[in-house]
């Protein structure tokens, strides 16, 4: 369908298209098999200004808007949603410094980031914290001119990779909501360090490990925003991400769907490929008007957040749930359809499969989206 | 450092067909691209710009839909584009090229370092880069895989050669042909792309480059086609008979061509 | 420039049909034509009504073409010994020389040529120019390139042929540029013109999906690189007569801006199965790792490389660059040679785009030969042998 987007928004969709193509698809499979962190097609990214579409032009970047990382991401997830991640999870990191961090701060952080010599990673899940964020654990206390955090983060992509960490801790556990802040915690900082690579069902490029705080000291401008806005940060970030990762979703559909009806029309069974038998071909519509449907609703999503940046949640959680839900059904029709061969890890499909199933998990269940969505919908309908 | 890369807008070679029945060009969907080879120089250049400083220009002698491929160039790292275009260029051979490519590089000024791809993919003929360089005067290397040490007075290069390569030293200035393994081109980034979008690119008429009329196009030409016709029809299939060694004669005599 | 009489054109669009290049049209009454026309004249030629002409063509006042005479091979010399080309170019030299009732002449240009200098008269050539010197032991585009044009320069051939190689295709080039000579590159065919005595260079163009035929009308020498393998040498005949000129250059003549720090041959081990034009493929029936030597045999006697199917690269036999299928290489070369495959989806669909395929499998039925061209049945480790022998024996003939 014809989304009629601007010129500039078609050299972003033909920019990723190219490095998707050119350079993660040829190289999915090996960085799937050896847990390999795909630094080299981050450093093409970065080379093709890709990092510095969130960030604004006068830190370096692109200053582009919610679409446009989501177009971007989509052409991405199509190659690899384990590349697409990292290069996702990298600007979720730096959204915080981005929307509460002061003017040095961001002067100091942005630019290395947008230009990609950097790459940042964002702490806030914690063994007992996932869905229930408040129940975090790490805390960092003021002493003299610095802030001292202990405690562990658990499951943080580009952990081990990135240079610049946004992490959420308790500062003052008194005051409940009030009680979190946001601070910058970089590599090297003593007393810091990460945990081993996980072992992952998918998205194997990218790395995910502990974030490993013990009496680690940082100066005291790291803090991000006021102290105690750690949650409402937090909020405000995964708000702005989720569209990003529906767009993965889409991208990764897409390229599902794209193999399965290759693989449909070239394989014959019963003299014909079977693509001509109804049962395939249907499963192969329902597949695309799922995809279809989620591109209009991401894609609107995306232009009502650039028009409405106060009003993102529910959009925002609506995307994300609907997008994602439709990219593993679509993965896992995708193999059904391949048969045997969609098993078999020589084809692109499986991967596809294993991949999707944490598109439903991270940045916030489908659950938990839900949840934000009946909210929204709690307050609307109250006021009638 | 100065650099000059001359690139070509070709057609995508590989889609081109003659029609045998008609013996027409056969044109829907063949798309119009940047010669491959020329891509590597540009990358090539930019690389070196990186390194040493300077600014690249890139060259090219064609139509006005050339411009294309140069803005294409600024988007990957060039910093100026020329297009020598003219109607008067028409039909011209490599011999007609390189003169009025070394007539658009004297107006261009002075350069440290000309690149060229090895060859274009719709001639085929690898032969306007040396004839280029012997009109400036200058040495030159051809179907350079690497650049070993690159400083401010020359280079250190490995040369393609058919059994292995030549490791060889050149100074400034110079002209290099370049293959494909030289390096890796860049995909072109958004800035690059803005750039491409918004750049001016400086227009050369046979008359800008004080051309001698009998130098360029057809009257310039040497060597003139006399015919185009479409390659042999791909080999029917054949059924071979008689014994083990009458079916391998057949094959060795369909094979012909090949030995 | 394309000179349309609109006086004559009655707007027909036969020259818009006839065009290879779609670069002449009918607007309104008459042809009129675009930016892409290359003078190639086929539509003059189309034109009933000789409304189209061609102005300007060629330069003014040929030179004195009678007075360039003979025909010259460049016989390239490196690494000790005599590149085979330069022989195959003494083979269809003779044939144009014979034609013009000219002699064959053969320009060495190296460091201890040691017999080189007999071998090409053994295989043709009437004489030959010898530039013998420890300067040019290393390949300079500078000094073979003005060694060269001096010497035509000085004895005027109307025809220089070279080999199409790395040697060739660079230095040829500069030369031709400086004489204002006419150079065909990469010449399939070459035959002399019966009206003028002119060459007529056939080529691939458009990487050969389309030939053409070319000709230098008004200038000399007509120049031409040819490929290895695409002319026949004659054979070596020891009792054939001919002279060995020495040729001494002057100081200037060996100048050269390029330095050459070292040759570096290297065993070819990063093969690049997409780049050739032949490769001879193994498979399943191969039946081991030795299977390959013959496919190795094969390849090298036709000078291509050798491919395999994913069956014999999990079996270990060969490497996986040289695998060609969906999980391995797409190739396109002219000919496919597939030993002992089966035919499966998986690997026609990396091989299928080949110009010429031919399939030697023991099974009749297999399904290789649905898309094979040639077919022979039997068994490979029988057929591939013949194969070889025959091909050399027509090699020698």
């Amino acid at each position: 369908m014809d989304y009629f987007l601007s010129e500039e928004q078609e050299m972003i969709v033909e920019t990723a298209r190219q490095i998707t193509d050119e350079r993660i698809i040829p190289h999915r499979a090996e960085l799937d098999e050896k847990d390999e962190f795909p630094r080299a097609i981050l450093n093409e990214m970065a080379q093709a200004d890709l990092f510095g579409i969130p960030i604004p032009e006068e830190f370096g970047g692109f200053g582009g808007g919610c679409l446009d990382i989501v177009l971007a991401l989509e052409q991405l997830g199509r190659g690899c949603i384990g590349v697409g991640t990292a290069f996702a999870a990298s600007s979720l990191g730096v959204y915080p410094i981005l929307i509460a961090g002061s003017q040095e701060m961001r002067e100091k952080y942005l630019p290395d980031v947008a230009a990609g010599r950097k790459f940042a990673g964002f702490g806030l899940t914690e063994a007992n914290a996932g869905s229930d964020a408040s129940g975090i654990r790490t805390t960092a206390v003021l002493d003299g001119d610095e802030w001292v955090l202990n405690g562990t983060k658990q499951w943080i992509t580009n952990g081990g990779e990135a240079q610049i960490y946004t992490v959420v801790a308790i500062t003052d556990r008194s005051k409940g909501a009030r009680g979190a802040s946001m601070l910058v915690v970089e590599e090297g900082d003593p007393g810091f360090s990460c945990g081993p690579k996980e072992k992952k069902m998918g998205i194997r490029a990218s790395s995910t490990t502990e974030l490993i705080f013990k009496d680690c000291r940082i100066p005291k401008d790291r803090l991000i925003g006021r102290k105690g806005t750690g949650f409402i940060t937090v909020m405000k970030t995964l708000d702005s991400s989720r569209p990003g990762i529906a767009a993965l979703g889409l991208g990764l559909a897409q390229g599902a769907l794209d193999e399965a009806a290759s693989y449909a029309k070239q394989r014959v069974q019963f003299g014909k490929p079977i693509m001509a038998f109804q049962a395939v071909q249907h499963m192969l519509a329902d597949m695309a008007i799922q995809l279809e449907a989620a591109r209009a609703l991401v894609y609107g999503a995306a232009k009502h957040i650039d028009a409405h940046p106060n009003d993102m949640s529910k959009v925002s959680s609506m995307c994300k749930v609907f997008a994602t839900d439709m990219a593993m059904k679509v993965a896992t029709d995708a193999v059904q359809v391949m048969g045997g061969y969609g098993y078999m890890r020589e084809y692109p499909v499986e991967k596809m499969m294993r991949d999707a199933k944490i598109l439903q998990i991270y940045e916030g269940t489908n659950q938990i989206q839900r949840n934000v969505v009946g909210q929204e919908l709690n307050k609307e309908y109250a006021r009638a | 450092m100065k650099i000059i890369v001359c690139v070509k807008q070709v057609p995508d070679a590989k889609d081109v067909r003659l029609d045998p029945k008609t013996n027409t060009l056969a044109r829907e969907g063949v798309q119009s691209i940047m010669n491959p080879y020329d891509q590597h120089a540009v990358e090539e250049a930019v690389r070196l710009k990186e390194l040493l400083g300077g600014e690249v220009t890139v060259l090219s002698m064609g139509p006005p839909q050339a411009e294309e491929v140069l803005r294409q160039a600024i988007s990957c790292g060039a910093d100026h584009a020329v297009l020598v275009s003219d109607r008067a260029f028409a039909g011209a051979d490599t011999w007609a090229t390189s003169y009025t490519l070394a007539k658009a590089v004297n107006v261009i000024g002075h350069f440290d370092l000309l690149l060229c791809g090895k060859q274009a993919i719709d001639g085929d003929t690898a032969q306007v880069g040396p004839g280029l360089a012997m009109r400036l005067q200058i040495p030159y290397v051809t179907c350079v895989q690497k650049v070993r040490q690159a400083t401010d007075s020359g280079l250190i290069l490995e040369r393609m050669m058919d059994d292995g390569y030549d490791v060889l030293a050149v100074d400034f200035p110079a002209l290099l042909t370049v293959v494909k393994d030289i390096n890796e081109p860049r995909v072109p980034s958004l800035k690059g792309k803005m750039r491409a979008k918004k750049a001016e690119i400086r227009r050369l008429s046979a008359a800008d480059i004080g051309a001698d009329p009998s130098c360029i196009g057809l009257p310039g030409s040497p060597t003139q086609v006399v015919k185009v016709f479409p390659p042999e029809a791909r080999c029917k299939r054949a059924v071979f008979t008689g014994s083990l060694d009458e079916q391998i004669v057949q094959l060795v005599d369909s094979l012909q061509s090949y030995l | 420039m394309l000179i349309i009489d609109t006086e004559v054109c009655i707007g027909c669009g036969i020259c818009e049909s006839s065009c290879p290049f779609g670069a002449i049209t009918v607007v309104g009454s008459w042809a009129v034509v675009g930016d892409g026309c290359t003078l190639c004249g086929t539509c003059v030629e189309a034109c009933d009504l000789g409304a189209i002409s061609i102005e300007g063509a060629g330069k003014d006042a040929p030179l004195d073409l009678a007075s360039w005479s003979g025909v010259w091979v460049y016989g390239e010399f490196r690494s000790g010994a005599l590149a085979p080309v330069s022989l195959e170019l003494l083979g269809i030299g003779r044939k144009l020389a014979d034609t013009r009732k000219v002699p064959l002449t053969a320009v060495l240009i190296g460091s201890e040529t040691g017999e080189a200098a007999r071998q090409l008269i053994a295989h043709g050539a009437n004489t030959v120019y010898r530039i013998d010197d420890p300067a040019l032991a290393h390949f300079t585009d500078e000094a073979y390139g003005a060694i060269l044009t001096s010497l035509i320069r000085q004895h005027k051939p109307e025809i220089v042929l070279a080999g199409a190689t790395a040697i060739g295709r660079s230095f040829i080039p500069g030369v031709a540029t400086t004489l204002g000579a006419g150079l065909t590159a990469d010449c399939t065919q070459l035959a002399i013109r019966d009206e003028d005595g002119a060459l007529l260079q056939t080529r691939p163009a458009f990487g050969g999906n389309i030939m053409a035929t070319i000709v230098c009308p008004n200038s000399r020498p007509q120049m031409s690189t040819v490929r290895p393998k695409v002319m026949q040498a004659l054979t070596f005949d020891g009792e054939r007569q001919g002279e060995i000129v020495e040729v001494k250059p002057t100081p200037e003549q060996f100048a050269t801006r390029v330095r050459v720090i070292e040759s570096v041959v290297s065993e070819q081990d990063n093969v690049n199965i997409q780049e050739a034009d032949i490769l001879v493929a193994g498979g399943r029936g191969l039946d081991n790792a030795q299977g390959f030597t013959l496919m190795r045999e094969l390849a090298a006697s036709l000078g291509g490389a050798v491919a395999a199917t994913r069956a014999a690269v999990d079996a270990g036999w060969i490497s996986y660059p040289h695998q060609v299928g969906q999980t391995g290489k797409t190739v396109a070369p002219k000919l496919y040679i597939a030993c002992g495959i089966s035919g499966a989806v998986q690997h026609v669909a990396g091989m299928q785009s080949a110009e010429t395929i031919v399939a030697i499998n023991r099974d009749k039925d297999a399904t290789i030969f649905d898309v094979a061209d040639f077919g022979l049945v039997g068994d490979l480790f029988e057929i591939v042998p013949k194969l070889l022998r025959k091909i050399e024996e027509r090699r020698k003939s």
